[in-house]
């Protein structure tokens, strides 16, 4: 996890205990100020065009979030309750800036209606939106942040490299994952009414966020269950399930031998009968006789 | 009768034979001194074979099997039937460097650097749902239009045989490639048969070679799946054949036919052709399907583990049933001196199989034991006409195919966005009354479909022309059906009268019942034929006729003006006619 | 056909089978409609008009002719596509499949739809009748039989030598005991197996699991830390036995007994807030701050499960819906499973890593015959 305010302060730390002069004090917190601030605005997540800085963001995010999310979240992501125990929306202290660009992003958020689970709809907000409204929720306590392009792409990897790593993201998918999204990654059924989403147009970063946030009832997998590496390796097994052609032919909706024996059923049964029948039919009939008078 | 009687064969005896001579060639002749074929030949190749699309479900069945047979054995050629742990090295990157047995990665060879292979494969697959389905169907073709009756019973029993063998040979077939999700299937396999009392856990070490998943399973299933069954396939299927050949196919009742004749098409030339023709459809079919639809893209699940699992475990779809009841059992078990009965899967699994197995193969002596019919039936029935057994049987249908569905509940519930749990509650229920209801309601049908045909024969088809009688009263014309529609209509047996007479003993001269079994089969008796509609008699027929005369009377005026409902019987045509004929 | 059922062995109304009319029943002054006889027979157009005949054998060799092209198709199909390391394409799909199924498919279908067209439109379509005969043999046939068998039987004197008859029988039923017996050595009793212990955690009622084997993650193999898990967490997991080198370097478990150390050995370990966790009785002592370890393998049949809801705690299985509760002792709250999941006890070892305190307590997986189920659990 990325922890960017910790990792400049402890360089501080480190090399004070080294350094007794005073000025070299204040020279080295200025060195730290300036590491933590390019440090900042390089891991930080990427919005398209923007120049606000991360307080502008967070108050515009807090807008955004007291208009809509705060009705079920609370005025300051503290959930709310309901009489029995349950809530409407849960708290968001600590769920951190993936979690919010996961359940936005996918437009799983805001939900529509209460039931069982959300699906996934088009998004209520743009992008620019979605970060400061990460960036409010991040705010309130540390929580998982919003990947970048780097951790989830295969980028600066040998074609060596690249094979072993989609080999291993099977190995670890089939290992985690395909028990509730299937073997390619289409869905599958939970109890009462829930299921695992499919995966096929889902985009990489929000792959990457679900598995870290474990959205609704999907289990963490935090980076000390399965490592960044780890899960960037899912991700481009997924991805190469993606751009692989499907080698047998048209491939029937990859649920397995259900949608298979609806086919066997349908298309060969149908079409092989469909033949009986015209081979058995009455040929078209003639009024003339054979020596080629009328009847 | 304008038939051309030079083609017709007086006895079974003596074939139809052609009035010119052919020329024999030589081979012919040095094959015959040798085999004597010319005897056989004589008296099989003008056999006749009666002409209904209903008939060759079967063929599909067995054309499925040859093109099973030819390329299983072009699979046989590249496919490892062993479980000695390898290092994946071949052409598919995803797995590259992944351990897994040697029959996973000879079937990802055959997959990708076999060219044709995933084509045979595939094309090995889809017969095979193909060959169950087409069983399937033909099974229900046999039944619902009675010609599982004597004398051929037991040809019924093969076939039920034949579909059984079928569906464990497709079972040891998708498991062969050791692939995730044909390995789950063979883990509940062992988990079934751990289930069993007392022998349970030696039947499973015995299987597999010691503790589940041991390296023995994979070559044994091989050898079951190549060697075993397909001969005991070859030897049923070579038998039920026979038996048609011996019995003559059965006909539909029609004109000119009767239970002491076979009318048809003789086997050489047209029906050779036929069936010939119909294999290459067959194949053809298959070999498309197999080109142009994915299944069980092994690739994509990966090599089998034990701690590895996918959702949508399903198996094949002929394996769905047993799979579907399964699921929906409660989860029963007691314990018994400390051995544990394990009802949750030895019901579904143990006990209902081979009881739907054999209630199947038993329906025809049950029928024959009820009815008390020991007649030979060669004339097929419309299931309209035996409405009990029609019954039965869709409600045997029902029970099946709600057990299937309960199969795919998961699947089910992410695809109508439904809960899997209220769907089991749902079949628990359902797996019950499903069939009564489904039996009631045919039954009901079938009565109302025969008061129907009836009415055909008393009063006449409906031409669709409605008349108004000076008074007002509106009716609709009826014109008499033809005599051959109305022979077939009238084809049928008559029903035993089963009502019981006050002094003990019922219409047909039966003694009052002398054991138990004797009161319950009377009872099936009743309920098989009392409720059924018996065809019109001679004098009901002429009665309707003497109404319908009179009608035609009335209406005489309208003959020959294009609305007098003869347009379908081909009695006058209507080009060039208004529909008045002063405007 | 009257209602009165006709004796067995005769023919339905007692007449012989052959008769004069053709095949057709005699006269029943009972039926409503006597049997019409085979309708007149109409020609088709290519019986009676020479073109028509002609454009139908065009037709027909034309409808050949594409089989035949289709299959050279194929075989260009076949050389020109490839498959393996550089996979040709088209539309997305696999081009050699899609090409050789299409072209073989295509090459069958019409050969087969030729000679159907040849049969309907010009091969002769006058319907025959074949006269049937009665299943049964003859009377006298069956009489001459049965006296060859009775010839038989007398001449061999069988029913008359009871001793030999049944001295026989009971050699031919001995001979039943090599036959079974042949096959004993398809594998190994399962106290044979449990006695034996060739391999670690031999047996039924054994696993790999023992006091202090370290739960590591599954495919990686690293052993996990408390801290490294988060509330929510659900970690596939397995015995480090699994991927445990010996001083050379190669694996400790390989082939068979390697995959039967999975498929009893593998397990989830979940991370849950301890407020929410009701331990069983006796097993206060074995989560580690809300951390518990259940085995994977289902209590119905065996399939492995990792479905875990959040929220609730709940497990479910993929294979027959069975749900289990993980924060009560993983007891089935749904579905066809009768028994709880297993579960294993957790401790931390000397370097702060989660470890077994022991071996399961309780057979995993599936119910078997000797599984004592009254004394088994800690419940």
């Amino acid at each position: 996890m990325r922890h960017l305010n910790r990792s400049a302060n402890s360089l501080a730390g480190r090399l004070s205990r080294h350094r007794r002069r005073p000025v070299a004090g204040a020279l080295l917190l200025l060195l730290g100020l300036v590491l933590t601030g390019t440090l900042y605005s390089a891991f930080s997540p990427a919005s398209a065009g923007s120049a606000e800085n991360n307080e502008e963001l967070v108050a515009e995010g807090r807008q955004l979030f007291l208009v809509g999310c705060s009705f079920c979240h609370g005025q300051n992501g503290e959930g709310v309750g309901t009489a029995n125990g349950n809530h409407y929306g849960p708290a968001l202290v600590g769920v951190g800036a993936a979690a919010v660009d996961f359940q936005v992003g996918t437009g799983r958020m805001p939900m529509v209606q209460p039931g069982q689970q959300n699906p996934t709809k088009p998004e209520s907000y743009t992008q620019d939106e979605i970060d400061a409204l990460a960036a409010y929720v991040a705010s309130l306590a540390p929580g998982p942040a919003v990947p970048e392009e780097g951790d989830f792409s295969l980028a600066g990897l040998t074609e060596e490299e690249r094979t072993e790593a989609v080999a291993r993201g099977g190995l670890i998918f089939r290992t985690n994952c395909t028990a509730c999204h299937n073997f390619a990654g289409k869905g599958g059924a939970m109890p009462r009414g829930g299921y695992a989403a499919n995966l096929s147009d889902t985009e990489a970063r929000y792959i990457y966020e679900a598995m870290l946030t474990g959205p609704g009832n999907m289990d963490n997998f935090s980076d000390g269950n399965l490592s960044p590496e780890e899960k960037r390796d899912v991700i481009a097994y997924l991805y190469t399930l993606r751009d692989q052609p499907a080698y047998g032919g048209f491939t029937l909706g990859g649920l397995g031998p259900v949608s298979e024996g609806l086919f066997a059923w349908v298309a060969g049964i149908g079409v092989m009968v469909g033949f009986a029948i015209w081979i058995a039919a009455h040929t078209t009939r003639s009024t003339k006789q054979k020596d080629g008078t009328a009847a | 009768m304008s038939i051309d009687t030079s083609k017709v064969a007086d006895s079974n005896k003596t074939a139809a034979t052609a009035k010119k001579k052919l020329p024999v060639g030589a081979v012919a002749e040095w094959a015959d001194d040798r085999l004597g074929l010319a005897t056989m030949m004589k008296k099989n190749l003008r056999k006749v074979f009666p002409d209904h699309w209903s008939f060759m479900l079967g063929e599909v069945a067995l054309w499925s099997f040859v093109v099973l047979l030819l390329s299983g054995v072009f699979l046989t050629f590249w496919y490892v039937p062993s479980m000695g742990e390898v290092s994946y090295q071949g052409s598919y990157d995803p797995l590259r460097g992944v351990e897994m047995s040697e029959a996973y990665a000879s079937s990802l060879r055959l997959s990708f650097d076999v060219r044709g292979g995933l084509l045979m494969r595939q094309m090995h697959h889809w017969s095979a749902m193909i060959f169950i389905a087409a069983m399937m169907i033909h099974l229900l073709r046999v039944y619902f239009t009675g010609a599982h009756r004597k004398p051929r019973e037991l040809n019924w029993v093969i076939g039920c045989l034949l579909l059984f063998l079928g569906t464990l040979e497709g079972f040891t077939g998708y498991s062969l490639p050791d692939d995730l999700l044909s390995g789950t299937g063979i883990r509940a396999a062992d988990g079934f048969m751990k289930a069993s009392p007392v022998i349970g856990s030696y039947m499973s070490f015995f299987l597999f070679g010691g503790e589940f998943p041991g390296d023995q399973i994979i070559p044994r299933l091989f050898t079951v799946h190549v060697l075993l069954i397909p001969g005991l396939l070859l030897a049923l299927i070579s038998a039920h054949m026979l038996l048609l050949v011996y019995h003559k196919h059965t006909q539909w009742p029609g004109p000119g036919r009767t239970e002491h004749n076979v009318v048809g098409y003789p086997m050489l030339p047209v029906y050779m052709a036929k069936a010939g023709g119909f294999f290459f459809i067959v194949f053809g079919v298959t070999a498309l399907m197999g080109g142009l639809l994915s299944i069980n893209p092994v690739w994509l699940f990966g090599p089998y583990d034990p701690s590895k699992v996918t959702a949508g475990s399903q198996p094949d779809w002929y394996m769905g049933w047993p799979d579907g009841l399964l699921r929906i059992m409660p989860g029963w078990e007691s314990t018994v001196f400390g051995h544990p009965i394990s009802w949750n899967i030895m019901i579904p699994i143990l006990i209902m199989p081979p009881l739907m197995l054999t209630l199947l193969m038993m329906l025809p002596f049950l029928e024959s034991w009820i009815t008390g019919d020991k007649r030979n039936h060669h004339l097929l029935q419309r299931p309209r006409n035996a409405p009990t057994r029609t019954a039965v049987m869709v409600a045997l249908m029902t029970f099946y195919g709600l057990a299937w569905a309960a199969g795919g509940n998961d699947l089910i519930a992410i695809t109508f966005g439904l809960s899997i749990n209220q769907i089991t509650y749902f079949m628990r229920v359902a797996i019950f009354l499903g069939p009564i209801i489904a039996f009631l309601i045919t039954k009901r049908w079938c009565i109302s479909l025969q008061r129907k045909d009836n009415e055909t024969l008393l009063h006449g088809y409906e031409t669709g022309i409605i008349m108004r009688s000076p008074e007002g009263g509106y009716s609709e014309k009826h014109l008499p059906v033809s005599a051959d529609r109305a022979f077939t209509l009238t084809a049928r047996d008559r029903d035993p009268d089963v009502t019981v007479v006050e002094s003990g003993t019922d219409a047909n001269g039966l003694e009052p019942k002398s054991n138990p079994l004797e009161g319950i089969r009377r009872r099936l008796r009743t309920t098989m034929y009392a409720d059924n509609i018996q065809k019109p008699t001679l004098e009901e027929l002429e009665e309707g006729h003497h109404h319908a005369e009179h009608e035609h009377e009335l209406q005489a005026a309208m003959d020959g003006v294009s609305a007098d409902g003869h347009q379908f019987d081909g009695h006058h045509l209507v080009d060039d006619e208004t529909l008045r004929p002063d405007h | 056909m009257s209602d009165h059922l006709p004796e067995k062995g005769h023919s339905l109304n007692g007449h012989p089978a052959e008769d004069e009319h053709h095949g057709l029943d005699p006269l029943e002054p009972d039926e409503p409609i006597q049997n019409p006889g085979l309708p007149a027979h109409v020609w088709r157009p290519t019986d009676v008009d020479p073109a028509s005949e002609k454009r139908a054998e065009r037709q027909i060799a034309a409808i050949f002719g594409l089989s035949s092209i289709c299959a050279v198709l194929f075989v260009v199909a076949y050389f020109t596509l490839q498959t393996g390391d550089t996979h040709d394409t088209v539309l997305d799909l696999g081009a050699s499949t899609v090409a050789l199924g299409s072209s073989l498919g295509f090459a069958l279908l019409l050969i087969g739809i030729g000679i159907i067209q040849w049969a309907r439109k010009l091969m002769g379509d006058h319907e025959i009748v074949e006269m049937r005969h009665p299943a049964r043999s003859s009377d006298d046939d069956r009489e001459a039989t049965l006296g060859i068998l009775s010839q038989g039987a007398e001449e061999s004197g069988v029913f008359r030598r009871p001793l030999v008859l049944f001295s026989l029988g009971g050699a031919m039923t001995f001979l039943l005991a090599p036959a079974v017996v042949l096959f004993r050595d398809l594998g190994p009793t399962p106290s044979q197996v449990e006695d034996d212990q060739d391999y670690p955690g031999a047996g039924l009622e054994h696993t790999v699991w023992d006091k202090g084997v370290r739960v590591v993650r599954d495919v990686v193999g690293t052993p996990i830390r408390p801290s490294d898990l988060e509330i929510g967490d659900l970690v596939n997991a397995e015995p480090e036995t699994v991927f445990a080198l010996d001083d050379e370097g190669e694996p400790i478990l390989e082939g068979v007994p390697l995959q039967i150390a999975k498929s009893k050995g593998a397990v989830v370990l979940t991370r849950m807030d301890p407020k929410d966790n009701t331990p069983g009785k006796g097993r206060e002592d074995w989560a580690v701050d809300g951390i518990l370890c259940y085995s994977k393998i289902c209590t119905h049949v065996g399939c492995p499960i990792s479905l875990n809801e959040r929220k609730t705690q709940h497990l479910l299985c993929p294979c027959h819906q069975s749900t289990f509760d993980l924060a009560d002792s993983a007891k089935v709250i749904f579905g066809p499973a009768a028994r709880p999941l297993p579960q294993l006890p957790l401790m931390v070892d000397d370097e702060g890593y989660l470890v077994a305190q022991s071996d399961f307590k309780e057979p995993v997986g599936p119910s078997f015959w000797e599984r004592d189920n009254n004394g088994s659990t800690t419940e």
